[in-house]
């Protein structure tokens, strides 16, 4: 049997105060097996560390159990410990004492009982592990960034920075996302197309950028540092290596349809650019409204075309690449206001959603920069700014706060005073939430210097009123209702993951939460990585946020893109399946139930007597395979067993537990 | 009680700002005024209220008050006050206000005699010359 040592901590009064430790320490040193058993306040602490490989090296231990919090927590620590003093790190088994005992238990006496049971368990388990090795897998050195908005594009430039490959797959026509739509920034109102173009540019120019517009993600396969991804090239019908950028053809082209960019308050055509400082700055075809495509009639953009590039036999393109590393920056829509009938939203021309008044104010929206009703062109007077419009609102809303509309809302109310002199915005709230560098000030010269007047109450109702609005609402502070008229309405409508988000989600094999943002693998401590190894996120495709968080977070996930594709190659979790082929039976019902595409068939020759039989087996991609043991259970024969978790492991454990 | 965009757009808010030098529209309706007033057990509107009515443009509620008489302008609220509003001089602009709507002063300083003069506290008359009697 082989020699072990128990080491139990205190995790200062988190196990302690619960589990009576010398009782524990008494208990372990008569398992079967164990020739040592200790204690420590703290056993990741250095000194804790220290007693673990004294022991190993005076008790000659061979197998190690630390009674301590999760393995998730200090699995490693240990794992290190053990391996600095000489033994397999997989010679360590962990007895989860703190989460699955301490923190759930009150009884301190049956509390104890519990943390000896699981202590046994694992010194039942840690006689059984045997030494496994990781292996090395090579990284392919190119990153992949899927979305071109303000987070994709800092993420991209930072990866090329570094001296890495990057391909930007962008959906929309041109790069520059959602801040591409906005006039001004908070808190310092700078103009946010002068400071996203210049990055937008540098994309297009940076020799290790290469940028797929009117691109989408079509199959993810492989692993960290081995992705295999399919792009779709959409048709764009324009042939970019001729067309000059100059514009004719959306002069020229018949058809007009609602501009996605301008949220539908102005018309493009059926060939266009977004918007005027598009990157790549060469326009495609919407093939759904083309009069060509739906009617075989017209093709004027092609005659008009002085370089000849207008192609329509184009045909989408898959295009398969390698990728050691994927950052996913695929940001957010505005939420649709379907379920909110009561603020007149698409009843009433003055009732705006905050992004369309964010075109109002935008010098190349569609009034040129000035706030003008859109029922008759005149600047309004009085607006309503209605807060949470779909968030903080769990009965037909987001239950989340959408982070960025009370200081939008802010900046609108500034902007709105600035253009429309003696302009009254009313901000109607439920709380204002302001927390950011320089943000609270911003929102203070709002009410101070520009005299917003923002009332706690949010509006039950926006009732039309000839060419007025008439909001109905309370102000909760000093119990007043209120009745205002108003010549415009802006809802700050809330954020949602982009539509979409779940089906990328999918094939990037990682996780969402309830509203389709995709999950990080730590809330705090690995808040840009996944659960998927090399797959990264950065900005809204993660949570509501604003420009500085996502340009940080951007970075964040650049930086630990390069950390991975720096590596000379990744070493792989020894804990993988393995197929007894003696016993297999070939009947695959391990490659059935693998979510890794991990097992495939493999042909045996074998010698029976004087002839040679061919006998089909199941044989594990090491590189592919996660761990997750689910081949294990659906093999009858018992022929394929997990690493680190064998059967017979397994079974020592249940019988240990069941003393 | 009602805002309405008549009111709330009305001279009067103005007025009450140019007169006490304040910006009514600074306070945040944090409370620390009236939670530390000591006179406040008298009064019918608590002082970040007055505060609050004045920025929705509901002077006339405020006008009617015993709260403006009440304020013995001992400056406890205006001391803590985070946004530095002088609350105070609103409460004052507010009595100056109903004043140079109804003038007269309930006392005149030759009605009194040189013992009353000499022992009272000064604030006090000054509070009393301008509670006039309606």
């Amino acid at each position: 049997m082989k020699r072990t040592g128990v080491f139990i901590c205190w995790c200062g009064s988190n196990i302690a105060a619960t589990v009576d430790i010398e009782l524990a320490v008494a208990a372990a040193k008569n398992m079967p097996g164990v020739v040592f058993a200790d204690q420590n306040k703290y056993m990741c602490s250095e000194i804790g560390q220290e007693i673990i490989k004294e022991a190993i090296r005076s008790h000659r231990l061979e197998r190690v159990v630390v009674a301590s919090c999760s393995p998730r927590m200090h699995e490693n620590t240990f794992r290190k410990t053990v391996a600095a003093a000489g033994l397999n790190p997989y010679f360590l088994e962990i007895a989860n004492v703190r989460e699955q005992c301490s923190w759930v238990h009150k009884d301190k006496e049956t509390a104890t009982a519990k943390a000896i049971a699981l202590i046994r368990t694992a010194v039942a388990k840690a006689l059984r592990n045997e030494a496994l090795f990781a292996s090395e897998l090579p990284i392919e050195r190119r990153a992949l960034v899927i979305g071109g908005g303000i987070a994709g594009i800092q993420a991209a430039l930072d990866i090329a920075d570094s001296g890495f490959v990057v391909d930007l797959v962008e959906k929309e026509p041109s790069i520059g996302g959602r801040m591409a739509q906005l006039d001004k920034t908070f808190p310092t109102l700078d103009c946010s197309a002068c400071i996203l173009t210049p990055k937008m540019v540098e994309v297009a120019q940076s020799e290790k950028i290469t940028l797929f517009t009117y691109a989408e993600i079509e199959k993810v396969e492989g692993y960290v540092g081995n992705f295999t991804v399919t792009v779709r090239n959409r048709a764009r019908s324009v042939d970019m290596s001729k067309c000059t950028g100059c514009g004719d053809c959306m002069l020229k082209c018949p058809v007009k349809v609602d501009s996605e960019f301008d949220l539908g308050l102005v018309k493009r055509r059926a060939i266009y650019t977004p918007f005027p400082q598009a990157v790549p700055n060469k326009p495609a075809i919407d093939r759904e409204h083309c009069r060509w495509f739906t009617e075989n009639k017209c093709r004027v953009c092609e005659k008009i075309c002085p370089a000849g590039a207008i192609d329509y036999s184009q045909e989408d393109e898959l295009m398969t690449v390698k990728y050691g590393a994927i950052v996913a920056a695929t940001g957010f829509d505005p939420k649709k206001l379907g379920n909110y009938g009561e603020y007149a939203y698409g009843k009433h021309p003055d009732v705006l959603t905050s992004l369309e008044f964010e075109r109002l104010l935008n010098a190349s929206g569609p009034t040129a920069g000035k706030i003008l009703r859109p029922s008759n062109g005149r600047p309004p007077k009085n607006v309503a700014f209605i807060q949470c419009v779909g968030s903080r609102d769990k009965a037909k809303g987001n239950p989340y706060c959408a982070k960025v509309c009370c200081m939008y809302t802010a900046k609108h109310a500034i902007l709105l005073c600035e253009k429309v002199p003696g302009a009254r915005p009313f901000v109607f709230y439920i709380d204002v939430r302001t927390p950011g560098k320089d943000y609270e000030e911003f929102y203070n010269r709002a009410y101070e210097e520009y005299g917003a007047t923002y009332i706690k109450g949010n509006v039950s109702k926006v009732f039309p009123d000839g060419d007025k609005l008439l909001v109905r609402s309370v102000d909760a502070l000093s119990g007043a209702l209120v009745e205002l008229e108003v010549e415009m309405v802006v809802l700050a409508n809330s954020v949602d993951a982009r539509a979409g988000a779940k089906e990328l989600a999918q094939k990037l094999s990682i996780t969402t939460n309830a509203f389709n943002f995709f999950n990080e693998a730590h809330p705090k401590l690995r808040p840009v990585e996944t659960h998927t190894a090399g797959i990264f996120l950065a900005g809204t495709c993660q949570g509501p946020k604003d420009i500085p968080e996502t340009v940080a977070q951007a970075s964040a996930a650049a930086m630990k893109v390069t950390a991975l594709l720096g590596k000379d190659s990744l070493l792989s979790t020894p804990t993988v399946a393995e197929v007894d082929e003696k016993l297999c039976t070939g009947d695959m019902s391990c490659l059935v139930v693998c979510p890794y595409g991990a097992i495939s068939e493999k042909i045996l020759e074998e010698r029976r007597g004087r002839e040679t039989v061919r006998r089909k087996v199941a044989e594990v991609n090491m590189v592919l395979c996660q761990g997750c043991g689910a081949c294990t259970v659906a093999c009858r024969p018992g022929a394929i067993n997990l690493k680190g978790f064998t059967n017979e492991q397994i079974m020592a454990e249940v019988e240990a537990i069941c003393l | 009680m009602k805002v309405t965009t008549d009111k709330i757009n009305s001279n009067l808010v103005k007025e009450v700002e140019e007169i006490s030098g304040q910006k009514v529209s600074a306070c945040f309706q944090c409370g620390k005024c009236t939670g530390g007033c000591p006179v406040v057990g008298s009064m019918d509107i608590f002082p970040h209220r007055v505060l609050r009515l004045a920025q929705l443009g509901l002077v006339e509620e405020l006008l009617h008050s015993r709260t403006l008489w009440i304020c013995a302008s001992c400056q406890t609220c205006d001391s803590r006050c985070p946004r530095d509003v002088d609350i105070p001089k609103v409460i004052e602009a507010l009595r100056l206000l109903l004043l140079r709507r109804k003038g007269g002063n309930r006392l005149h300083p030759a009605s009194l005699s040189a013992r009353v003069l000499a022992n009272a506290p000064q604030q006090g008359l000054v509070s009393a010359f301008r509670k006039y009697a309606k």
